[in-house]
């Protein structure tokens, strides 16, 4: 195992954290903030409880899985986009190591600065509404499932994509979306029935599920299925950028 | 130097996915410890060969060892012996120099070594730069930070792909003088270069690839005796319509307006025959004013091969 590599590449990677602290966490921070302000304190206190909970609360653990998927996404998918672009990736390359090792680095670092990111929005959460966690280590246990399954899409999006339009496209037109309809805002009890079926065929509806029962024990789908799903979700990441290795995909010609 | 390989290749061949067959059945051995320079024209497959023994390209046939290391199923021991400086000015932007070749050292699987790397910066005179983001560098220092990665955890064997495009006068000599040092510190160096003179000056031997085939590897003395023609120009004190048929047996040639008569003769055979030449001249009452000698250059050499095989 080349640990130096690995070493040499997570801490690169966290380095540009650092050098961008304002876009790479504040921002974030900031955003999900003003959703708790607008949904949780303000119009959420009009709504009524939801299973027991109230508004504000529930929507905690949906708007943190939120932003694990898109930042996520945007982490991992330019970390390994960018070196593409401007060839620098060469270097990675022609090292003496293995795949799993530039996975471990690109991929444990852009995790890494999600769950950070996510743990720094819990705490300024519950500054502004009511929150408790039932089950801490299932609570730990999902993030960082999550943080490195979505990393993981992303570095496959930074090694798929031809151009920094394309390297947007899937997380605003397919994670977005999937995330918003996934029951970050709302329990899927409260949809029509069809719509409840067609729901259990978005993803995301597993992992906010799964994440919002550690906080509340209340869920959409039962706790064991959420792991199942996530881990179902890292295995076929796993397998892709297993195929994506073996071919040089996108990496060598 | 020695006579032990430190690359060898065998049978390489390379399609690109675009069916484009950038290599054809390479053979080469690249000798521990020598300056060896790959010349060809553009789009001749000079980076194609670098890339696949760096890993950077995949071959499509054919085998390559580094140190007796396989560069596929040994890619770890391989890659380790190897630092590459690829054509391309390709850098980090927001990195300062020092992050930037310490990471390389790290990538290559070296603990850190800040002396090392203070050694690499000296040398490439980037000590007062360590701290400077790259993108506030200039060109050439740009492609000193390239050689200071690649030389930062200490390879066995240094590609440079014409590490002198680009690059003025001043720091080409100093990159030269680096090289010769490496080399001295027992450095294998395989470069390509477009300017034939700094082959000339500075290799051991030179490989000539035009169209993805090898034209010819060979010491460079070697390669310059027997390729290397000598030619003694005349200038005529009266121009001459034709060359005299009594100087048949030369090989003479008459220029444009009659007014120089240029014989060509190789420098290695037992006798040049000008004393013969001049003799006759003489005899067949033709005078001469001035005369001087030319000899081929290796880039003259290197034209003609390309000719040749292409
Ligand atoms: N990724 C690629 N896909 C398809 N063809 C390629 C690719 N890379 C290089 N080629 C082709 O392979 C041939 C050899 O290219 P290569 O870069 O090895 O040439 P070179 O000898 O380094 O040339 P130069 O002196 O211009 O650097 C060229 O015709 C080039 O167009
Ligand atoms: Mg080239």
């Amino acid at each position: 195992m080349n640990l130096y590599a690995v070493k040499a590449i997570y801490l690169f990677e966290m380095a540009r954290t650092w050098r961008t602290l304002l876009q790479s966490i504040v921002s974030p921070v900031l955003s999900t903030s003003l959703y708790f302000v607008v949904f949780g304190a303000a119009i959420g206190s009009r709504i009524d409880e939801i299973e027991g909970v109230n508004y504000g609360s529930f929507l905690v653990p949906g708007l943190i899985m939120l932003s694990l998927l898109t930042q996520s996404l945007a982490n991992a998918s330019f970390g390994i986009y960018f070196p593409r672009f401007t060839g620098t990736i060469y270097e990675v390359l022609s090292a003496p190591i293995s795949y799993v090792e530039i996975l471990l680095g690109y991929v444990g670092a852009a995790a890494t600065k999600s769950a950070m990111l996510g743990l720094i929005i819990l705490a300024t959460a519950s500054f502004i509404v009511p929150v408790h966690i039932e089950h801490p280590v299932w609570m730990i246990v999902f993030l960082v499932l999550t943080c490195v399954t979505f990393s993981l899409l992303g570095f496959i999006i930074g090694i798929w994509a031809q151009s920094f339009e394309q390297l947007q496209l899937v997380p605003m037109l397919i994670v977005m979306p999937l995330a918003f309809l996934g029951g970050t805002f709302y329990s899927i009890e409260m949809l029509p029935e069809v719509w409840q079926k067609i729901t259990l065929f978005n993803p995301v509806v597993y992992l906010i599920s799964g994440f919002r029962w550690s906080f509340y024990e209340i869920s959409d789908v039962h706790v064991a299925v959420s792991v199942v799903m996530t881990l179902g979700f890292l295995s076929i990441g796993l397998i892709i950028v297993a195929w994506i290795f073996r071919t040089g995909y996108r990496l060598k010609a | 130097m020695s006579t032990e390989s430190i690359i060898e290749i065998r049978g390489l061949s390379k399609r690109y996915a675009s069916g484009f067959e950038a290599l054809k059945n390479i053979d080469l051995d690249i000798r521990r410890g020598e300056i060896f320079a790959l010349l060809g024209p553009n789009g001749a497959g000079k980076t194609t060969l670098i890339s696949i023994v760096c890993g950077i390209v995949t071959p499509t046939e054919g085998r390559v060892t580094v140190g007796g290391h396989d560069i596929i199923r040994d890619y770890r021991a391989a890659r380790a012996k190897i630092g590459l400086v690829p054509q391309e000015l390709t850098t980090d932007a927001f990195e300062t120099v020092w992050a930037t070749v310490s990471f390389s050292r790290g990538l290559f699987g070296k603990p850190p070594d800040p002396a090392h790397v203070e050694k690499v910066l000296k040398a490439l005179s980037l000590w007062d730069k360590k701290d400077s983001k790259i993108l506030a560098l200039s060109g050439g220092m740009k492609r000193r930070v390239m050689i200071a990665k690649a030389l930062s955890h200490e390879p066995e064997v240094l590609f440079l792909d014409e590490p002198t495009a680009g690059v003025d006068v001043e720091l080409r000599q100093d990159m030269w003088n680096l090289v010769r040092e490496l080399r001295d510190s027992g450095v294998t160096i395989i470069l390509t270069t477009h300017y034939i003179e700094e082959a000339e000056e500075m290799a051991d031997r030179v490989g000539v690839i035009n169209r993805g085939q090898l034209a010819v590897v060979e010491d460079k003395a070697v390669l310059m005796r027997s390729f290397g023609k000598k030619q003694l120009t005349l200038h005529l004190a009266e121009k001459l319509p034709a060359v005299p048929s009594e100087l048949d047996g030369y090989d003479l040639e008459l220029n444009h307006d009659g007014s120089e008569l240029i014989y060509t003769y190789d420098t290695h055979a037992a006798r040049t025959g000008i004393t013969a030449l001049l003799g006759d001249l003489q005899r067949a009452g033709i005078a001469f004013k001035d005369l001087h000698t030319t000899q081929s250059s290796l880039e003259d050499i290197f034209v003609s091969l390309v000719r040749r095989s292409a």
